[in-house]
């Protein structure tokens, strides 16, 4: 069986209503585990107090933020180069779940740097390409809902979901290679030195794996929705034609 | 549990964030619905193209 009999929209609806429960069980199975391990059964950090709890919740929401742009970018190149509507209903059904994700990701972290660094907001590379992001996904649904031709207005949103991928790149490395600003270094990394304790890198991990499930059974889902939309349109635009 | 000197900040951000991920979650589901019964309707009047 081809990837690409997934393109078919009627071969899409049967195999997502297949798997859909068991995508949301999943995903509500773990988040739910991950965020009552990481708020119940995890200490105080030594620096940062009762706030390190806050992680669970930022990191994966950020990390969902950036992935879902990139999901986005992989499926409205799948909607340039082969013309798949179910790529670009996709992409489209992703947006909403990404921006929900940068608000989250960005209201925590405001949260959070109020006590910490003394101060809600700072035009920190990190922050300000997250909050540039935000704007990206706000612009994008904005276009999809602009134009009316489905055609054109996936055409439109893929390039510019091309040029807004800079500030999800930007989102994911600016700590890295602009030495500046407030926000620290990844809280993971494969080196035992530079990693968290896994006291709380552990319910971290099974957050991150709950998001991702939350944001691949919200995908498949709105992408359904999407799908039924757009052959409701077609249904209305052939009565009115037929009159 | 002891949340301490931080308990608004903490409780705070996870009241924020559980609120923004339910509503996604019942408006996603409530909107497909919606949309799932109208097509339904719609294929009804007889404009079944298969």
């Amino acid at each position: 069986m081809s990837f690409w009999e997934y393109a078919n929209p009627r071969k899409f609806l049967t195999t997502s209503e297949r798997v859909l429960p068991l995508v949301w069980g999943l995903a509500a199975i773990t988040t739910l585990v991950g965020l009552v391990w990481g708020f119940f059964f995890t200490p105080d950090d030594f620096r940062m107090g009762s706030t390190v709890k806050i992680i669970f919740l930022h990191v994966p929401s950020a990390l969902m933020a950036i992935n879902a742009w990139f999901m986005m970018l992989l499926a409205s190149i799948i909607w340039i180069v082969r013309r798949h509507h179910v790529s670009a209903l996709a992409a489209k059904a992703a947006a909403p779940v990404g921006a929900i994700m940068t608000v989250i990701a960005l209201v925590t972290g405001a949260i959070w740097g109020q006590p910490m660094w003394g101060t809600w907001w700072e035009w920190d590379p990190r922050l300000t390409s997250f909050l540039v992001l935000f704007l990206f996904y706000l612009g994008y649904i904005a276009l999809w809902e602009a134009i009316e031709d489905p055609d054109t207005a996936a055409d439109l949103t893929s390039i510019l979901c091309l040029v807004g991928s800079v500030f999800a790149v930007l989102s994911r490395y600016a700590v890295l290679f602009w030495n500046q600003g407030l926000h620290q270094g990844a809280s993971l990394s494969l080196d035992k030195e530079e990693n968290i304790a896994d006291v709380f890198s552990n319910p971290l991990y099974v957050c991150m794996v709950g998001f991702a499930l939350l944001f691949l059974a919200l995908v498949l889902y709105r992408t359904g929705t999407e799908i039924r939309l757009r052959r409701m349109k077609a249904l209305i635009a052939r009565e009115r034609l037929e009159g | 549990m002891e949340l301490g000197k931080y308990a608004d900040t903490v409780l705070s951000t996870y009241a924020v964030s559980l609120a923004l991920l339910i509503g996604l979650v019942v408006w996603t589901i409530l909107r497909g619905q919606k949309i799932r019964k109208e097509l339904r309707k719609i294929e009804e009047r007889g404009h079944i193209d298969g």
